[in-house]
């Protein structure tokens, strides 16, 4: 495979991440069941999972924080456990912004990152926590969940790490911040390009973030696709129900909704031209799929309020 | 600033192209670069590239290597003639279809359309539904 970022002449990336056969369980619950995937370097990955996924967990172990049961994590070919040269390659920051001693001030956290890291950026850091409106004086644990985040966020730029790994560490962020957040993660990504992983339930959001997303689901990859192939899939078809069931059949219908004798189906499917033509002169609305609609979708729907559960091989 | 469902590119593909149509980007105009397309829409630069590179595909753009990407010499009329063949066979003839089906004679339509374009059919503006 081939990086995704035609640039000639770019030093050999490092932040190539292979995840190979990695289980992990909990008690009676299997959190990661033979995961394998390959996150291509420099490239900015959306890790979408419904709660109790596995996200934590995988991005833990990716990031070193823990030893999977099975299987193993490579970076650029080499095995990541107690490999200090790689785990210094990566930063991972959890939802309350990580940090080893609360009691310390901001600026002590600072002191220490540029201390365990090595292209820790201090005017940078400076500059974010001036946009993120962080005190620097102030003490850790005084922090409000907004200002935890925001020095979760500042840790993970500024590091400069080849690998940088937020898990929805912009939760307690307010809407000017998480705009303020995407804008300097893409500044920053563009100006030094590298590999991120976020994890977010905020899909919408940061939909447009991601180049490629991978979808976890009861601790199994159920997708990991460049997020506009994935979007150019997604179609809803939306008509008299005779004719939407008709025309999806055989197609891979991940929600079907009914009002009367209208039907909307969502299907995934890379319809040619023709049969789009084909599907309007029967009279069908076609019509692309938020990223978080299909998200909702491939990962069981929302709560089921219609009488009649879509099924395949019922249709006429 | 996107319609969020339908993939992004193909959206800046689109405006890219609005522009050349209605001449906002002359032929042989650079314009902007991936990264101030990401910054501006808040979208992931590859995703700005995407668009780009199915414009040099198409022969819309064309790419100065080291300096950025420029409006291809005649485009603007490559991407008319396209519009043209499109405006008939997505506008007017489902138009027509759609006024055989509700009973508007050919004639009411020519007559609006006339009165739309401001053309000299002046008092019969009010013409047709009149009674």
């Amino acid at each position: 495979m081939t990086s995704g970022h035609p640039a000639p002449g770019i030093v050999p990336p490092t932040g190539r991440i292979e995840v190979r056969a990695v289980s992990q369980r909990f008690g009676d619950t299997l959190a990661l069941d033979d995961v394998s995937f390959t996150i291509e370097p420099n490239r900015i990955t959306g890790l979408l999972g419904r709660t109790g996924s596995g996200k934590t967990t995988l991005l833990s172990v990716m990031a070193a924080f823990r030893r999977p049961e099975s299987g193993t994590v490579l970076i650029d070919g080499e095995p990541l456990w107690e490999n200090p040269d790689l785990t210094s390659q990566i930063a991972f920051i959890r939802e309350g912004g990580d940090t080893v001693d609360t009691s310390e001030k901001v600026s002590e956290a600072f002191r220490y990152a540029a201390w365990m890291r090595p292209n820790w950026n201090a005017d940078y850091a400076a500059r974010l926590a001036d946009t993120f409106r962080l005190p620097t004086k102030q003490k850790i644990n005084k922090l409000s969940r907004g200002q935890r985040s925001a020095l979760g966020i500042v840790l993970g730029l500024a590091a400069r790490t080849p690998i940088t790994i937020f898990d929805e560490t912009y939760l307690g962020l307010d809407a000017p911040s998480r705009y303020a957040f995407i804008d300097a993660v893409l500044a920053d990504y563009m100006d030094e390009p590298r590999t991120f992983m976020l994890s977010t339930h905020l899909i919408e959001e940061m939909a447009a973030l991601f180049e490629s997303v991978l979808i976890l689901d009861r601790g199994k990859v159920l997708a990991h696709r460049d997020t506009e192939d994935l979007l150019g899939e997604g179609v809803s078809i939306t008509g008299p129900a005779d004719r939407v069931d008709a025309f999806t059949t055989g197609m891979r219908v991940i929600g079907r909704r009914s009002l009367g004798r209208t039907a909307s189906a969502m299907v995934l499917a890379a319809l040619p031209s023709g049969q789009r033509r084909e599907a309007e002169a029967a009279g069908l609305d076609l019509a692309p799929i938020a990223l978080q609609d299909l998200f909702v979708h491939l990962t069981g729907g929302a709560p089921l309020v219609s009488p009649e559960p879509p099924s395949t091989e019922d249709r006429p | 600033m996107f319609d969020e469902r339908s993939p992004i590119y193909r959206q800046i593909a689109e405006q890219i192209t609005n522009d050349i149509v209605r001449g906002t980007l002359q032929e042989d105009e650079q314009i902007m670069s991936t990264t101030q397309y990401a910054a501006f829409y808040r979208i992931n630069p590859a995703t700005a590239a995407k668009a780009f590179q199915q414009l040099v595909d198409d022969g819309i753009l064309y790419k100065r290597r080291g300096i950025g990407m420029f409006v291809t010499p005649g485009a603007r009329d490559h991407l008319l003639a396209g519009r043209r063949e499109r405006f008939f066979a997505e506008v007017v003839e489902p138009m027509v279809h759609e006024a055989r089906i509700i009973g508007i004679p050919l004639a009411e339509i020519i007559r609006r359309l006339e009165t739309a374009d401001g053309a000299p059919s002046s008092g019969a503006s009010r013409a047709g539904g009149a009674s």
